[in-house]
């Protein structure tokens, strides 16, 4: 074909009529929608909408008419191949879907296998009950103290009212370091820490110290040399007994839940006058009923451990004014907390380093 | 200390409808620990009652026993008023003896169901029990003989018996030497609940004259008060009554002769720890003084002991007859055929019995009570009160005279500001009842301005400070009228940086798949033994325990390995061999050879002090330790799992230190318990922080644990200390440009080292280096490896060039060619 053709007849180009074009037009959509999958429609495709196809046949046809006939074939070519294309993409897309969805199915995969290839790690409930408790105290704005395991026995006892005669030192099974005269051992408390702490801040004094401790028992269900302890201690201006009874108060409440407060009973401990043992509502029958409670064993309360206020002979050696100061002083056992809050019936298992038991608790407690 | 309500009741006046319960509570509450309460009478149920023997007829057997046929009149209890005919295996009986009988429908402590039944050829209808088959302690060789006094036949026993008077078992602490008495503690129960009390012993003394038996104390400090108190003309035969004998198996004590039982009574009665001489094999006047060098004594317990110049003795002529306090000699003893007693009653002072006690290993009723303080003025009441009863019960003689040498100390008189209990306990007390609390405990209170002054009684020597009294006046307050407030503590700072960066640790390790134990620190030399550690290794020099709970392991641990592996081989026992552990834990290092001082306790220690004290505690730097062993990585429908290596233990220190944004440096080493090819050794510096890799595999083989266990051990003070806060990094955002390079090196070239070298070269414009692999084989010289590296370039202002680009490449590999002869592959 070559130059626009200026003498119209309409019947020199049959393609172009409008029954022809309309034929093609139902041509390319019954073949459209009569393709079954994508691989058909790319054959319809290619037949009635590609470059060879009847309707782009057609289309190029329309240069040779005459201009006042173009703009009607135009136009009729235009909507036809508008109405291909746009079936085309429809078909396109509802087969595409179906497409997607066979494959999906097919893909399908039993989802009820097993996924773990890499071990779950844990930290010990010990240390994560400890930070718990650290974090109790951190909220009141206490700081948290530590020192050394092997201790000076001046720090460990002496400092603490208990002299080398006192006989509540021959109630702490002591390990001794060699030789004897080394006048080194390994704590059988945290209190040294206590004891640091005084010689080394000013008042106010707020520290909490978790750490281990040792004690010459025996290993058994509820014995170990080895074991962990909390103590409080604070040192400030008008610190009264009241004062650890809120403290105390609040740690239970945080630990164990609204309402799970302590009591004091009468005690002894040659580091605070007045001392007392600390008891806990039983967290499980919350003392209502408590014959059946295996927690409590029927006391409705549950031993937490010991406090007082601070023996101002304690204060003098740790070169705190007992004139001016008076403080409080508190400990318990973590590994004991650990067994009756968390059902852990031996002790053993606390240190004997079975997986199994310290992934049970995880990375948090 | 166990105390029978019957008895507490005799000298308190408690309200007759008082229940158990309450009156445990209350002394609970006033610092008497309820500890056991018993009550033998809950165990038996059914007819127990009191019979006459009518007859008893000795029948051999052909067993070679003799049981006895007995008719035993038990009154109207077995419901007919005639005689009950009882077969009974004891002898220790006769005619007309008042026994105790557990009748058909009884049943006895342990479930014991008392029945008629045929035996031995009778019908016997009932049982004549002994004290042990009443649960009334051990006593199995005998039925119950009771005096005659005790009641008529057919009448219920357990009162008899005191099975209905629960015993109450205190648990008493050291402060409190008063309250390990009857006497104490009843007086406890009569201030518990403000009822009277009657002082058992307020009694008729005479006065101390020098007729008595000779005593001479050269230690008056050792010993303030002794006196002595001589009864004479006692009836070898006379039993102890049966009213004491029950009392003494009630408390405990097992009754032994009468007058061995008297002195023990008073002691649980008053307090007051008693001793009684057989005055026929006594020589001359007692004496108390110090042991001298090379003395020695036989205790009552039969065993010889070598004398220390600190224990304080009790002699005669003959040399040392007692530890004062603590045990007496076994030669100048009581013994059954004692006509003439010398009773002893002293104060000793309570630091040397407390040592002597220690010394001997002899804890014993009498030292328990001296050596936490003895009332010094009881012992007069108490020497009297024993010889008064071995007149009644033994129908001995007092002889005149009454020794009684020193003087009890005057009672401590403390000053406090008057409001101070209320100051103290945050409860509101008003002098009255401050003032009353402490009269009521037997303090004499005096008052100047808003001081108060109460000087404590003889039996309170524990009372010495001004919050003793506190405690007094609280406890009697109530220690549940102690309100909660919660103090406001200055605003602190949190967590230590160390405390937050060990919880960091902790879960990086817990993240990476590793499981943490806390072990023992105990270990022995056979423990570094098989772990290749050789003697003159520094982790060799340990500190050791004086008393170590197993001879085997005196050691303080230097390394945590032991214990972790012992944590291994314990989870490999119990099949579960694909475990990783970690341990973070202090270890002990030797320091120095100075020992701790002691310092005084007056004072706050000097500073020089407090450094003499600080350079003597040992070093303990907190130690991370890791082993791996297995499976890392399960087989599974995916595929094969993966072992565990040496890398993952290399890797278990790379990812702390990359936590903590410290920098390691990591050569290869030699060190034990390490496999000699597979140690990595980690830097800060040249500061070595620890080492990581496969064990080596005799130490796998002696530790039992599984086949190419890795372990890590580094010290982890060390690493935190050189911790770096992470600064926000600057990334560009203009393209990369990758540069893949491998390298032809000698066997013996370490990759971080030809890394190090690409890194130097390649310059500002590197942004990453990754090594992807390693390749030995046929494309590369033998004796060489290829290790080929990902680098990734990029500028911060600009898209790199190719040249640019290739050019730092090209850099990067002339420096390893230089350094290692590397060649590009
Ligand atoms: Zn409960």
């Amino acid at each position: 074909m070559s130059g626009p053709n200026t003498e119209y007849d309409p019947v020199a180009v049959t393609p172009l009529q409008a029954d022809q074009v309309e034929a093609m037009r139902d041509q390319a959509l019954a073949a459209i929608a009569a393709a079954e999958d994508l691989k058909a429609l790319a054959q319809a495709r290619s037949e009635h909408v590609g470059d060879r196809s009847p309707l782009a046949l057609a289309n190029r046809e329309i240069g040779a008419l005459p201009p006042q006939a173009r703009k009607e074939v135009g136009q009729r070519v235009g909507q036809a191949r508008g109405a291909v294309a746009q079936a085309l993409a429809a078909r396109t897309e509802v087969l595409e879907a179906e497409h997607e969805e066979r494959t999906l199915l097919a893909e399908t995969v039993d989802v009820t296998l097993p996924t773990r290839r890499h071990p779950a790690g844990s930290r010990h409930p010990i240390t994560t009950l400890s930070d718990r408790i650290a974090d109790i105290f951190v909220a009141m704005g206490w700081e948290i103290a530590e020192g050394p395991q092997v201790e000076a026995e001046w720090l460990n006892f002496d400092a603490l009212n208990l002299g080398p005669d006192h006989p509540a030192r021959t109630m702490q099974d002591t390990f001794w370091l060699e030789p004897a005269d080394s006048a080194l051992v390994l704590r059988t408390h945290t209190s040294p820490v206590q004891a640091r702490t005084m010689l080394t801040r000013e008042p106010p004094i707020y520290v909490a110290c978790p750490g281990r401790v040792y004690r010459t028992d025996e290993v058994d269900a509820t014995h170990s040399p080895v074991f962990h302890q909390v103590e409080g201690l604070v040192i400030d201006e008008g610190i009264t007994m009241a004062h650890l009874k809120g403290t105390l108060d609040h740690l239970t409440t945080a630990l164990f839940g609204e309402g799970i407060t302590t009591r004091f009973r009468p005690s002894y401990f040659p580091f605070t006058e007045p001392s007392a043992e600390m008891d806990m509502v039983c967290f499980v029958c919350r003392g209502v009923d408590p014959e059946q409670c295996r927690t409590c064993r029927g006391e409705g309360w549950i031993e937490l451990g010991g406090c007082g206020v601070v023996n101002p002979r304690v204060l003098v050696a740790c070169g705190v004014d007992p004139d001016r100061y008076t403080g409080f002083a508190f400990g318990f056992g973590i590994d004991r907390i650990l067994m009756f809050r968390h059902t852990v019936e031996d002790l053993r298992d606390v240190f004997e380093g079975d997986v199994r038991f310290t992934s049970a608790f995880g990375v948090e407690i | 200390m166990k105390a029978p309500v019957s008895w507490i009741r005799e000298y308190a006046a408690l309200p007759d409808d008082l229940g158990i319960d309450e009156l445990t509570h209350r002394l609970t509450m006033l610092g008497l620990k309820l500890e056991a309460l018993e009550a033998p009478g809950d165990a038996i149920t059914g007819p127990l009652v009191l019979g006459r023997v009518i007859s008893r007829q000795p029948e051999p057997q052909k067993n070679g026993k003799t049981i006895n046929w007995c008719s035993v009149d038990v009154g109207d209890a077995n419901g007919t008023g005639d005689p009950q005919g009882i077969v009974c295996g004891a002898h220790n009986f006769d005619v007309g003896d008042l026994v105790v009988v557990a009748l058909p429908g009884a049943v006895l402590p342990g479930g014991f169901a008392i029945g008629a039944r045929k035996t031995y050829g009778h019908l016997s209808a009932g049982m004549i029990c002994s004290a042990a088959e009443l649960g009334l302690g051990q006593d199995h060789s005998g039925i119950i003989v009771l005096p005659d006094e005790a009641g008529v036949p057919g009448v219920d026993a357990r009162a008899v018996l005191g099975l209905d008077d629960p015993v109450i078992e205190f648990e008493i602490n050291p402060d409190r030497a008063y309250a390990l008495s009857l006497r104490g503690i009843a007086r406890e129960a009569a201030l518990g609940f403000s009822v009277p009390f009657h002082d058992p012993a307020e009694r008729e003394l005479p006065s101390p004259d020098d007729s008595g038996y000779p005593v001479q104390v050269e230690d008056p400090v050792g010993c303030p008060v002794f006196v002595a108190r001589t009864v004479t003309g006692l009836d070898p035969a006379a039993q102890t009554p049966e009213w004491m004998v029950r009392r003494l198996t009630q408390v405990g004590m097992r009754p032994i002769s009468l007058a061995v039982d008297v002195t023990n009574y008073v002691m649980m009665e008053l307090g007051q720890p008693i001793h009684g001489y057989d005055r026929d094999r006594l020589s001359g006047a007692i004496g108390v003084r110090r042991a001298r060098e090379g003395e020695q004594l036989t205790t009552l317990d039969g065993v010889r002991r070598d004398l220390d110049p600190g224990d304080l003795l009790i002699t005669d002529d003959s040399g040392p007859i007692g530890l004062a306090g603590v045990m007496g000699g076994e030669d100048t003893e009581i013994s059954p055929s004692t006509t003439a007693v010398v009773i002893e009653a002293a104060c000793f002072e309570a630091t040397s019995i407390f040592r002597t006690q220690r010394r001997h290993r002899l804890p014993s009723e009498a030292s328990k009570r001296f050596e936490r303080g003895v009332d010094p003025a009881l012992a007069g009441a108490a020497a009297d009160r024993v010889a008064a009863l071995l007149a009644e019960l033994g129908g001995a003689t007092i002889e005149p005279g009454c020794t009684q040498v020193g003087t009890p100390p005057p009672a401590a008189s403390i000053t406090i500001d008057a409001d101070l209990p209320a100051r103290i306990s945050g409860i509101d007390i008003d002098l009255d009842t401050t003032v009353g609390h402490l009269e009521a405990i037997g303090c004499r209170v005096s008052l100047e301005g808003d001081r108060l002054t109460a000087v404590a009684p003889t039996w309170r020597p524990d009372l010495t400070d001004p919050f003793d009294l506190v405690e007094e006046v609280v406890r009697i307050v109530g220690y549940d009228r102690v309100p909660a407030v919660l103090p406001t503590a200055p605003a602190g700072r949190g967590l230590t940086r160390t405390q937050r960066l060990r919880r960091r640790v902790g879960h990086v390790l817990a993240g990476n798949g590793l499981t943490e134990v806390i072990s023992y620190p105990f270990c022995s030399e056979s423990d570094f033994e098989s772990l290749g550690i050789e003697p003159a290794d520094v982790r060799r020099q340990t500190l050791r325990l004086e008393n170590p709970l197993s001879a085997e392991e005196p050691l303080l641990a230097t390394t945590l390995l032991p214990g972790l592996l012992r944590a291994l081989a314990r989870n490999t026992g119990r099949a579960n061999a694909d475990v990783g552990l970690f341990e973070v834990s202090p270890v002990f290092i030797p320091t120095g050879s100075e020992a701790a001082p002691l310092l005084p306790t007056d004072r706050r220690p000097t500073e020089q002090e407090w450094q003499q004290l600080q350079k003597a505690v040992p070093h303990q730097p907190l130690h991370l330790a890791a082993a791996i062993s297995g499976d890392r990585e399960a087989a599974g429908w995916w595929g094969a799992g993966r072992p565990a290596t040496w890398a993952d233990a290399v890797e278990v220190v790379r990812s702390v230190a990359t936590s903590l944004g410290v920098e390691l440096t990591v050569t290869r080493a030699t060190l034990a318990p390490w496999h000699p090819g597979r140690c990595a050794e980690f830097r800060i510096g040249e500061l070595v922080v620890g080492h990581a890799g496969e064990l080596h595999p005799r130490v796998v083989r002696s530790w039992g644990i599984p086949a190419r266990t890795a372990v890590v051990e580094v010290d982890l003070d060390l690493l935190m200390r050189h911790a770096v806060d992470p600064v926000g990094p600057r990334f560009s955002a203009y393209p990369v440009a990758k540069e893949d390079v491998a390298l032809e090196v000698a066997e013996d070239v370490p990759a971080a080292q030809v890394e190090q070298a690409l890194r130097d070269g390649a310059g500002e414009l590197l942004e990453s280096i990754r090594l992807f692999d390693v390749y030995r084989g046929d494309q590369v010289a033998a004796g060489h490896k290829s290790l080929a590296f990902a680098l990734r370039f990029r500028a911060a202002d600009r898209t790199l060039t190719e040249s640019e680009s290739a050019a730092a490449r090209d850099a990067a590999v002339r420096i390893a060619g230089e350094r290692f002869g590397a060649a590009q592959r």
